[in-house]
């Protein structure tokens, strides 16, 4: 019973990656492509930037280096936290 | 371990080690006009950070890398990212009203260091908050496991 579950989700597995691989997209040919273009060519005039990326993720999308910056807030808390030194009268 | 490693290995580091941090410091300099940006270069300088804490061990922790230090940092580069978002916040959260102004940091040539607006000081701001985050759990985390190896 065990065997024949491993070996049919097995097979099901397969068959969804060899149905996703052929009738995945050509390489270079996203579906949508109005976002990509409006940052490509209002990037050097609206931000004055000429790294496209730097501002998407400062600008465009501000708001999600903001979480990124809070995660790695975060972190360093939890890691500092995590290590803290404890004196042995407060034990 | 107190002594960090071999003579070879922190000669080399005292060579190599201003070459990481001015790299670095030219990756968030040059965020919004070359690849990278602020979390790359503040990335850079903490690895530079790192070689000094594993080639000259305790020693490395005088001076700049003091952890108390390291940690307001931190927090300012925080605020300051904040501070920067809310400064356009009449017209919207993380409204970029330095570009194009002609002020500081508004030329309208994109290619121009002084232009991008809020973008610079952006990657100052997250550049500083991400080298003195990632020095700081390195530094507790090397003063952890030392205490461990004692114990």
């Amino acid at each position: 019973m065990k065997r024949a579950l491993t070996v049919a989700g097995f097979l099901l597995v397969a068959a969804f990656l060899v149905v996703a691989a052929t009738t995945i997209r050509p390489f270079g040919e996203p579906s949508h492509t109005e976002m990509d273009d409006y940052f490509l060519s209002n990037c050097q005039t609206e931000v004055v930037a000429n790294n496209v990326v730097t501002a998407v993720v400062f600008d465009y999308r501000g708001f999600d280096t903001l979480g990124e910056a809070t995660v790695l807030f975060a972190a360093v808390v939890g890691v500092l936290a995590l290590f803290r030194t404890v004196r042995e009268d407060e034990r | 371990m107190n002594r960090g490693m071999s003579i070879i290995v922190r000669t080399a580091t005292r060579l190599v080690y201003a070459l990481i941090l001015v790299f670095g410091f030219y990756v968030i300099m040059h965020g919004h006009l070359t690849p990278g940006g602020g979390f790359q270069g503040g990335a850079v300088v903490a690895s530079g950070f790192a070689l000094v804490l594993v080639a000259l061990g305790t020693a490395g922790l005088k001076g700049v890398l003091n952890r108390h230090l390291l940690q307001s940092l931190e927090e300012v580069g925080a605020l300051a990212f904040l501070g920067l978002a809310f400064a356009g916040v009449g017209t919207a959260f993380f409204y970029n009203l330095l570009a194009n102004s002609g002020s500081i940091f508004g030329a309208t040539d994109p290619s121009a260091l002084a232009s991008g607006g809020l973008l610079p000081l952006m990657n100052w701001a997250v550049g500083l908050k991400v080298m003195t985050g990632i020095a700081s759990i390195l530094i507790v985390m090397i003063i952890g496991a030392r205490k461990e190896a004692v114990e």
